[in-house]
C-alpha cells in the first residue's frame, strides 16, 4: 500500500481536466474556420491528432513511462490541434506530418516530456517547417466560396505596400482577401478564439494577465503607428483580428509550461511578445510573427520569473 | 457594529468541502458522560518546548489533577493525570504521531472513584503577573489549536511595542473539526473568563474574536456573552469561511491587516493570538485552579454518529471513537483534519493535548491520491498559495535535492497547509516534498553544528599536545644539561688526563637523545645549544692509548645512562617510553665509539673526524 500525507483530500482537478478544457474552449474557432474555408480544416486536425499521439506512444514507451497514464492527460492532443490551427490548411500533408512529429518528438520529449519543454512544441514545429518550406507554409485559402490560394492577408498587405502611391485603404479594398476587419473569413476564426479564450478565463484554466497584456501592448504599438501614419500602418483592430493575435494571445503565449508564470512576469513576458509580433510583422520577412515572438520570449522566461518574483507573505515592503 | 468593522485578506487559500454538519447537530459529550478507559496512557511530553521530567514512578497512587511531570524549565509545561489510580509503569509508548515513535508515558490505571486533588482557584489579581504564568506553566496549559506552545510563554508583550490587540482565534478552518464551534456555542463565558485574564497579562487594548462565518451559533452565543458581561472591548468579527483562515497568521492579517513574516513575534508588531480552546483552559486553570486535563475532542468520519466528546488526556483513541459508533471499512486514524492531520501509527495511540478531532478515515472517506503526474508549471499552487510562495519551484528544486535553492524560495514561510496539494492538477504531494526538505535542511545543520564542535574539540585537543611535548621538551633539555653538568665532574674525576674521548661520548650521547626524539621541536632546539660550547671548549687533543680510551668511553656513557635512568625516574610516562628505548640506542652508540677509536689508533697520526 503506498503511504501518503496530508492533505487527504484534493480538489477534483487533473492535467486531463485542464487539457480536455483547452480542447473545448477551441472548438468555437474551428467551426468558425469550418464555416468559412470549409471542412478540410477537421481532416488536417485528425492527421496532426493520429501523427501526435502516435510519436507521443512511440517516445514514451522508449522513454519507459507508463502509456495509458500519459497518453490520456491530452496534452498532446493539444499540440496537435494547435498545430493544425497554424499550419496553412492546404499545406501538403506531409508538412503536417513532419511538423507535429517534430514538436512531439524533439520539443517535448527530447527535452524530458511533459512539463519539461523549454519551448512551444507547436511553435517550434511551425518555426522549422516556415524555415525549412517558406514557399508551402505561406500558401493560404481564402474564404469560401472563392476559395484560392493567396498569400496570408498580413503578408498581402506587406507586399501591396510596397507598391508606390499604395496605402493601407487601397491594399485593403481587394475583397478577395479583406473583410470587414481584417482577413475575410479570418476575422472569424480570431472572434472563435475571442470566444474560446473567454471561456478559459472564465474556467480559471488561465489567468487574465498574458491575453490583456499581450492584445494590450499589440494595440498600443499598432495603434501608435497607425496613428502617426495611418496611410502606410494598419488599424489595431487589423493586428488584433488578423493573423495569430487571438490564437496567440489565449492559446500559445498562455501555455502554463513555456511561459512566464510570476504575475509581473507574465505581464512583461506577453507585452515583449506583442511588440515581437508587430516588428516581425510588419517590418520582418515572415508572414505572421506569433511564432517566432513565442521562440524567443521561451529564452527569456527563467530570466523574467527569477527577477519577478512576488513578495512573501510579511516580507512585503523589505 | 461588527459589520463596519475593515476586514483585510490573505491572497490565496482554498474552500474545501467542510463536513462540519454531521458533529455539530448534537452538544459536547461532557466527561461524565464518558466511560473511564481500563489504562490511561499519559505521554509527558505533550508541548513544544523542554521534556518534563516525570515525577511519579510504577507503583504510585496518583490524585485526579496530580502533577505526573513536571515543567522543564520555563520553556516547558507540566502535565497531570487524567483521574485517580494506579501508576502501572513509566515506560516508552507509541506516541500519536505518524512516525510510529515512542516517548516516555505514565501508564495509569484509574481506581473508579476520580478523586480531584484539592484545586484551589487562583486570585490572580492580587498576584504578580510572573507567578500566574508559572501557575499556567505548572497546570500545564498549553495552545489547544493545535500547536501546543505553552501559553504562559506567549502571555508577555513584546519589549518594545505594546499590545494593541489581542486575537482570539475562533476561526476554526479545517474541514471536519468542531470542537472550537461547539465550545464556542456552549461555553462562551468560560471562554471570555480566560479572556479576561489573558488580556489583563498582556495589557492588550482590544480583544478581536475570529470566528469563520459558517459558525453563526457560536458567534450568537459569544456576543451574547460578550453583552452579558458588559464588555464592549471584546468583539466578536465574523471571517469569511476560507481555509486556512485559522491559520494564526492569517487571522491576524485579516483582523488587523498585519503580516507577521516568518521568524518574527506577532508580539513585536502589538498583536497575540490565542485558541479560543486555549482561554477556556487558562481560565479552568485559573477560576477553577484545575489543570488541563482534558478537552473537547471532534470525532468524525466513518463513525455512526460524528459527536463532539470533552476527553481525558491519555484516553485511548480507539476507545474514545468507539463511543461514537466505529464503522466498518476504517483503516485507521487521522489526527487533526483532512487538510494538515498525522496519520496514526496505530488505534490505540492517546489522546493528547494537541488532539482537537480524530477521523476515522477510509478509502471511501479519503480515496488515496491518483497517479503523481510531472509538473506542467500550470501555477494553481502558486494562486492557492496563503503565504504568497512559488511552490511549484519550490517543488522543482527539492525534486532536485538543492536545498539552497528550495531556500531561497522561502521554504521555511511553508506553513504546511495543504492547499497547494489540495489543488494541484498533477496530484504532485507537495507538501510531502517541503517536509522532506525542511527534515533535510535541519539534518544538514545539525551535522554541521557536530562537525563545528568537533573541530573545536579536535583543534583544542592538538593544541593541549603541542602544549605538552613544549614543556616535556623544556623539562628535558634542563635535565640535559644537568645530566651534563654531572658528567663533566664525573669527568674531571675520573679520567683527567683524556677530555677527546669523553668530549666526544658526551657528543654521541647528545646526538642518541636528539634521534631518539627528532620530531620535538624543543628538544631539537636544545640540542645544538647544549652541544656547540663543549665542541669548542676544548680543540680536538691527541689520541690517547685507544683500548683504554674506548673502555673509558663505555664506562662513562654506562655511568650516564644510569644517571639518567635514575634522573628520569619520577618524569611522565612519555619519558619512560624514552627512557626503555634509550640503553639500547646507547649501547649502539657505544659499540659504535669503540669502534671508531679502534680505527683512530690504526690511523694513529690522522685526528679523528667527528662525524656520526
Amino acid at each position: 500500500m503506498r503511504l501518503y500525507n496530508s492533505p487527504y483530500v484534493r480538489q477534483p482537478n487533473s492535467v486531463t481536466r485542464v487539457m480536455l478544457k483547452v480542447l473545448i474552449a477551441l472548438l468555437p474557432g474551428i467551426a468558425a474556420y469550418v464555416w468559412q474555408f470549409g471542412p478540410d480544416i477537421l481532416v488536417r486536425v485528425l492527421l496532426a491528432t493520429v501523427t501526435a499521439v502516435g510519436c507521443e506512444a512511440l517516445m514514451l514507451k522508449a522513454r519507459g513511462k507508463p502509456l495509458a497514464l500519459f497518453l490520456s492527460d491530452l496534452s498532446a492532443v493539444v499540440t496537435a490541434w494547435l498545430i493544425a490551427l497554424a499550419f496553412p490548411a492546404i499545406a501538403p500533408w506531409w508538412i503536417v506530418v513532419t511538423g507535429t512529429a517534430l514538436a512531439i518528438v524533439v520539443a517535448k520529449h527530447l527535452y524530458g516530456g511533459l512539463g519539461q519543454n523549454p519551448f512551444n512544441p507547436a511553435m517550434v514545429a511551425y518555426a522549422i517547417m516556415i524555415v525549412a518550406f517558406p514557399s508551402l507554409m505561406s500558401q493560404w485559402p481564402s474564404a469560401l466560396p472563392d476559395a484560392v490560394t493567396s498569400a496570408t492577408p498580413l503578408d498581402t498587405l506587406r507586399t501591396g505596400l510596397r507598391a508606390t502611391d499604395a496605402t493601407v485603404a487601397s491594399v485593403m479594398a481587394d475583397a478577395r482577401v479583406f473583410g470587414e476587419l481584417a482577413g475575410r473569413g479570418w476575422e472569424w476564426v480570431a472572434g472563435g478564439f475571442l470566444v474560446g479564450g473567454l471561456w478559459l478565463l472564465q474556467q480559471r484554466v488561465i489567468t487574465w494577465h498574458i491575453p490583456l497584456a499581450f492584445l494590450g501592448t499589440l494595440t498600443l504599438v499598432s495603434g501608435a503607428f497607425w496613428l502617426a501614419h495611418g496611410a502606410q500602418y494598419a488599424s489595431p483592430v487589423l493586428h488584433l483580428m488578423a493573423g495569430g493575435s487571438m490564437l496567440g494571445a489565449f492559446f500559445i503565449f498562455t501555455d502554463p509550461v513555456s511561459a512566464c508564470t510570476t504575475p509581473r512576469g507574465k505581464l512583461i513576458y506577453a507585452a515583449a511578445a506583442a511588440l515581437l509580433v508587430y516588428l516581425i510583422r510588419v517590418f520582418g520577412a515572415y508572414p505572421d510573427g506569433v511564432a517566432f515572438a513565442t521562440l524567443l520570449m521561451n529564452i527569456c522566461v527563467p530570466l523574467i520569473d527569477m527577477k519577478t518574483q512576488p513578495p512573501v507573505f510579511g516580507h512585503k515592503g523589505r | 457594529m461588527n459589520a463596519l468593522r475593515r476586514l483585510f485578506s490573505f491572497n490565496g487559500g482554498v474552500k474545501p468541502e467542510t463536513h462540519k454538519h454531521a458533529s455539530t447537530r448534537e452538544p459536547i459529550v461532557p466527561l461524565a458522560d464518558l466511560p473511564l478507559p481500563p489504562v490511561f496512557v499519559v505521554p509527558l511530553h505533550q508541548s513544544v518546548g523542554g521534556m518534563p521530567t516525570p515525577l511519579v514512578s510504577a507503583g504510585d497512587r496518583v490524585l485526579k489533577g496530580q502533577r505526573i511531570g513536571g515543567a522543564d524549565g520555563n520553556f516547558s509545561s507540566a502535565v497531570h493525570a487524567p483521574t485517580s489510580g494506579l501508576v502501572r509503569a513509566v515506560e516508552p509508548r507509541t506516541m500519536a504521531h505518524t512516525s510510529g515513535l515512542t516517548l516516555l508515558s505514565v501508564v495509569i490505571e484509574p481506581d473508579g472513584r476520580d478523586e480531584w486533588m484539592p484545586t484551589p482557584p487562583l486570585d490572580w489579581r492580587a498576584m504578580e503577573p510572573d507567578a500566574v504564568r508559572s501557575w499556567l506553566r505548572d497546570a500545564g496549559v498549553v495552545g489547544l489549536g493545535g500547536a501546543v506552545f505553552p501559553s504562559h510563554m506567549k502571555l508577555r508583550a513584546g519589549r518594545a511595542t505594546p499590545l494593541r490587540t489581542l486575537v482570539i482565534n475562533g476561526a476554526e478552518c479545517e474541514p471536519f473539526i468542531t470542537c472550537d464551534d461547539l465550545l464556542m456555542r456552549e461555553r462562551a463565558a468560560a471562554i471570555l473568563g480566560g479572556i479576561a485574564i489573558m488580556r489583563e497579562l498582556l495589557g492588550a487594548a482590544e480583544v478581536l474574536i475570529g470566528v469563520e462565518d459558517n459558525k453563526p451559533e457560536a458567534i450568537a452565543s459569544l456576543r451574547a456573552a460578550c453583552a452579558a458581561r458588559g464588555d464592549a472591548t471584546i468583539q466578536t468579527v465574523a471571517v469569511p469561511t476560507r481555509y486556512p483562515a485559522g491559520g494564526a497568521k492569517q487571522l491576524i492579517r485579516v483582523l488587523t491587516g498585519i503580516e507577521v513574516p516568518h521568524g518574527r513575534r506577532s508580539t513585536d508588531y502589538g498583536v497575540q493570538c490565542f485558541n479560543v480552546g486555549t482561554a477556556h483552559a487558562i481560565q479552568q486553570a485559573i477560576e477553577l485552579g484545575r489543570p488541563l486535563i482534558s478537552r473537547i475532542v471532534t470525532v468524525a468520519g466513518n463513525v455512526a454518529s460524528p459527536r463532539n466528546y470533552e476527553v481525558l488526556f491519555g484516553t485511548p483513541m480507539d476507545f474514545l471513537v468507539r463511543q461514537a459508533g466505529l464503522l466498518e471499512g476504517t483503516t485507521g486514524f487521522i489526527m487533526g483534519g483532512p487538510m494538515m492531520g498525522y496519520r496514526m501509527p496505530a488505534l490505540d495511540v492517546p489522546v493528547i493535548k494537541a488532539t482537537n478531532c480524530i477521523i476515522a478515515s477510509s478509502p471511501a472517506l479519503f480515496a488515496p491520491p491518483p497517479p503523481e503526474m510531472p509538473c506542467i508549471r500550470c501555477g494553481e499552487c502558486a494562486r492557492a498559495c496563503p503565504t504568497d510562495l512559488q511552490p511549484f519551484e519550490m517543488y522543482w528544486h527539492a525534486r532536485a535535492r538543492n536545498f539552497g535553492k528550495v531556500q531561497e524560495y522561502n521554504l521555511f514561510d511553508c506553513i504546511e497547509c495543504g492547499c497547494c496539494s489540495f489543488v494541484c492538477p498533477s496530484h504532485i504531494p507537495l507538501v510531502d516534498y517541503y517536509r522532506f526538505a525542511k527534515t533535510e535542511i535541519w539534518d544538514r545543520e545539525r551535522k554541521k553544528e557536530s562537525a563545528d564542535e568537533a573541530r573545536v574539540r579536535f583543534e583544542a585537543r592538538n593544541e593541549r599536545i603541542e602544549r605538552e611535548k613544549r614543556e616535556k621538551s623544556e623539562k628535558l633539555a634542563a635535565r640535559t644539561s644537568a645530566a651534563r653538568a654531572q658528567a663533566s665532574v664525573a669527568d674531571a674525576a675520573d679520567a683527567p688526563a683524556a677530555p677527546g674521548p669523553d668530549r666526544q661520548a658526551l657528543v654521541a650521547a647528545a646526538l642518541a637523545r636528539a634521534q631518539a626524539a627528532p620530531t620535538a621541536p624543543g628538544e631539537a632546539r636544545a640540542t645544538p645549544a647544549a652541544a656547540p660550547p663543549e665542541e669548542t671548549a676544548t680543540p680536538p687533543g691527541p689520541t690517547a692509548p685507544a683500548d683504554k680510551n674506548a673502555l673509558i668511553e663505555a664506562a662513562i656513557a654506562r655511568a650516564k645512562a644510569r644517571k639518567e635512568a635514575a634522573g628520569d625516574a619520577p618524569a611522565a610516562p612519555a619519558a619512560t617510553a624514552r627512557k626503555e628505548r634509550s640503553p639500547e640506542e646507547k649501547q649502539a652508540l657505544i659499540d659504535a665509539a669503540i669502534a671508531r677509536a679502534r680505527e683512530k689508533k690504526q690511523a694513529a697520526d690522522s685526528p679523528d673526524k667527528e662525524a656520526p
